[in-house]
């Protein structure tokens, strides 16, 4: 029987070092696997980095995976997550026409409604941002496509765990 | 799963001295007791090399003929000694070729650090002559890398690779050093390295998983070990020996486990795997617990995973997490390194003979020794099988030798036919078999143990792979003995065409020179023999020749390797023709 597919946030906790980002979606790629979402960023602890992959596997692949990824030497701790164990977010921003503002009402509506904001206006065009969860964001994007979109960037996911991550006691623990 | 954090410790400062990155390398590696290391020279790594002929008389450098050839001279002294190998080599395709062997002893777990040239850092990303990203190419093939561009980083790095290298379970380790910093000075001291905040090279042992172990070995009536190099890397020998003598247990090897408690022990029961004995194959599917200590069920082990000791319970005893459940699910698994795991073992077993359960392994040895074995080393058809050279190689050698070997056919009759008295006497290519790994091997094997012999097996294939460092063997006047199973094929793959492609002998068939006056080229005394009266004597000559020496054997042409389980077969499906 083949086994489920599931959407996992990985969260890697890591020394800040040239090369790791290399090494760590090397693991993925070894084995054919498309990673959906890469965010890098500094982490709730000095010098250590976090990296959060969205990736979509069965859970025994996401186990062996997280193993592989916390055999690298300067990977300090890694862990997964399914939906249900995070809090999690992305954001997006579109830039678009200045005149659709005034011409299409109905736009003001959709900023409204999805709870999107308004970055900057000029004469040229205008950047809306909004966060929020994946289908949040697709929403948006298929209501303002119908007036042309100039550019659309979203970012990879974020997310928070609602359990706790032990990472901050197994540093201290090195530096006492 | 308790993870146990490494503290730091504080060091005494120590005084320093102004010196340039390039004497920091020389005097980091003195530092780590290297004495001898393996490279070629060139542009980007010259300033090194300028060091190297002034601490000539401290550190041995020895050139061959190709940086593939390095490594695996690396990869030699390090598998023979335990010790970390040590490779060098020039920016650009010094780098590249340093690849194969990298990935060699990433897949089998060799304490090596290759140190790479580089160009200047401004030139980095410029498309310099010579420029490429080695830290990026190596990175899938290495325990850890590092890309220095400034000199006073040099002795923390090189500290940390060393440290990296040989803790927990080993592996390759690169270090890529720009050229204006093996020229830059700066204030150096060394320190080693105590500790990595985010690595945890040995697990902290969990005693109550021990129990659980002990209590499943003292209730099994069918138990079966298969253990693998983590003894030997481990230095676990009289400990795992202690263990299986006490519970008395049939024990098999992998490829690199091999010697690490001897052939002739009578709890050895020969190895498992796609080549492997008869008896542990087939009976991996009858035991009712099966031990894997310091192994990591690689396919050729386990033939198709589906079927393999499903009825049995599977401890595994393992120094990497990511190898517990990988490829074969365990009931308990036993974290940390085998020296301290066994130990902690010992004196929760129960002693036992299980005298029943051994008759089953003798009694098909006697059928593969029938069908294949008997056929193999005493043959009484015309043609010399590999089989009854490697007999008389080994009897010759009280097995004592070190034999390094190929990969292919010779490989697998030398791991199935020689006795390894001694630990650390299998030095083969197992996890990725390189072609061209034996000849450079035995380099680095005999100068870490001169005092042991040491035989380099090859095929006609492998050996032309890697056959210019009989130059290195010819400059450094280095006494292995070389012995080329001579086929005229790709003998393993043409095993394959012929029982899976109708005999189809695409490309496998070889046309060879006169290797006998190759060696003589080198000043490598040489001989050839091609018929079944004269392999006594010339093996004898060979052994009791004082210097290198060159050995041809030609062998049948189309002989096979049995018993043999095919790709995706089940271990107990093994074919004995």
């Amino acid at each position: 029987m083949e086994a489920e597919n599931n959407i996992y946030t990985v969260s890697v906790y890591t020394e800040n070092n040239i090369g790791l980002l290399n090494r760590i979606s090397a693991i993925f790629q070894r084995r054919h696997i498309n990673i959906e979402s890469i965010n890098s960023s500094v982490s709730e602890i000095e010098g250590v980095s976090k990296f959060t992959i969205v990736v979509n596997i069965t859970e025994d692949q996401m186990k062996k995976i997280i193993g592989q990824i916390e055999k690298q030497v300067e990977v300090i701790k890694a862990y997964f997550h399914t939906d249900e164990d995070t809090i999690y977010q992305e954001s997006c921003i579109f830039k678009m026409k200045s005149d659709l503002l005034f011409e299409e009402r109905q736009i003001q509506n959709i900023i409204k409604e999805s709870n999107a904001r308004i970055v900057t206006v000029n004469r040229d065009f205008f950047v809306i941002e909004k966060s929020g969860r994946k289908e949040e964001i697709e929403l948006l994007y298929r209501e303002l496509s119908a007036f042309g979109i100039m550019q659309f960037t979203r970012s990879g996911r974020i997310a928070v765990t609602k359990d706790e991550m032990k990472i901050s006691t197994m540093l201290e623990a090195f530096q006492a | 799963m308790d993870t146990k954090t490494i503290k730091k410790e504080t060091n005494t400062p120590q005084t320093t001295e102004r010196i340039s990155g390039s004497e920091a390398i020389i005097k980091c590696l003195l530092a780590e007791g290297v004495d001898v290391l393996y490279g070629y020279p060139g542009g980007a790594i010259m300033p090194v090399y300028d060091e190297l002929y002034k601490y000539q008389d401290k550190i041995h450098h020895v050139l061959t003929r190709h940086e593939q050839g390095a490594t695996h001279s690396a990869q030699g002294y390090a598998r023979i000694s335990g010790k970390v190998g040590v490779a060098i080599a020039t920016s650009g395709p010094g780098a590249t070729n340093l690849i194969t062997g990298i990935a060699d002893a990433q897949i089998d777990s060799t304490p090596m650090v290759c140190i790479t040239g580089q160009v200047a850092s401004h030139l980095l990303g410029s498309d310099a002559f010579q420029e490429t990203d080695i830290v990026g190419i190596s990175t899938p093939v290495t325990k850890w890398n590092c890309q220095v561009t400034k000199a006073s980083e040099i002795p923390e790095v090189m500290a940390k690779a060393f440290y990296i290298a040989k803790s927990g379970r080993p592996g390759p380790v690169l270090v890529d050093i720009t050229k204006d910093a093996q020229f830059e000075e700066f204030d150096f001291k060394y320190e080693k390295c105590k500790g990595v905040r985010s690595y945890i090279p040995i697990p902290k042992l969990n005693h109550s998983e021990v129990d659980a172990a002990a209590k499943l070995i003292n209730a099994a009536k069918k138990p079966m070990i298969v253990w693998g190099q983590g003894v030997s890397l481990g230095q676990a020998e009289a400990e795992f020996k202690a263990v299986v003598e006490k519970a008395g247990i049939p024990s098999a090897w992998t490829i690199l486990g091999a010697g690490a408690i001897p052939t002739s022990h009578p709890l050895n029961i020969g190895m498992v795997g796609m080549h492997g004995n008869y008896a542990p194959n087939v009976l991996t599917n009858d035991c009712d617990l099966l031990i894997a200590i310091g192994m990591r069920f690689d396919d050729r082990v386990t033939g198709s995973l589906s079927t393999y000791a499903k009825q049995a319970k599977v401890i595994h005893f393992e120094i990497d997490p990511a190898e517990i459940d990988k490829n074969v699910k365990t009931d308990v698994a036993v974290l940390g390194d085998a020296k301290e795991s066994l130990a902690a073992l010992l004196p929760l077993l129960e002693e036992k003979t299980h005298p029943e359960w051994h008759q089953k392994f003798k009694d098909l040895y006697a059928i593969e020794y029938e069908k294949v074995i008997k056929n193999d080393i005493y043959p009484t058809k015309e043609g010399l099988t590999m089989g009854e050279v490697l007999k008389e190689i080994n009897s010759q050698t009280k097995g004592d030798a070190a034999i390094v070997t190929d990969v292919g056919q010779h490989q697998m009759i030398a791991c199935r036919y020689a006795n390894f008295n001694k630990t650390r006497s299998n030095i083969t290519s197992g996890g990725l078999g390189t072609m061209g790994f034996g000849l450079p091997a035995a380099i680095g094997a005999k100068m870490a143990a001169p005092d042991r012999e040491v035989i380099s097996i090859s095929g006609d294939g492998g050996y032309q792979m890697t056959i210019q460092e009989l130059g290195t063997i010819f400059q450094q006047k280095v006494p292995v003995k070389i012995v080329v199973l001579n086929n005229e094929f790709l003998g393993m793959v043409r095993q394959w065409q012929q029982l899976f492609f109708d005999k189809r002998y695409a490309s496998t068939e070889m046309t060879n020179p006169d290797f006998v006056a190759i060696a003589k080229g080198y000043f490598i005394e040489a001989e050839k023999v091609t018929k079944r009266e004269d392999l006594k004597d010339a093996v004898a000559k060979m052994i009791n020749t004082d210097g290198p020496y060159f050995l041809e054997v030609c062998v049948e042409k189309e002989g096979n390797v049995f018993p043999m389980i095919p790709t995706g077969a089940s271990v107990s499906d093994v074919r004995l023709e």
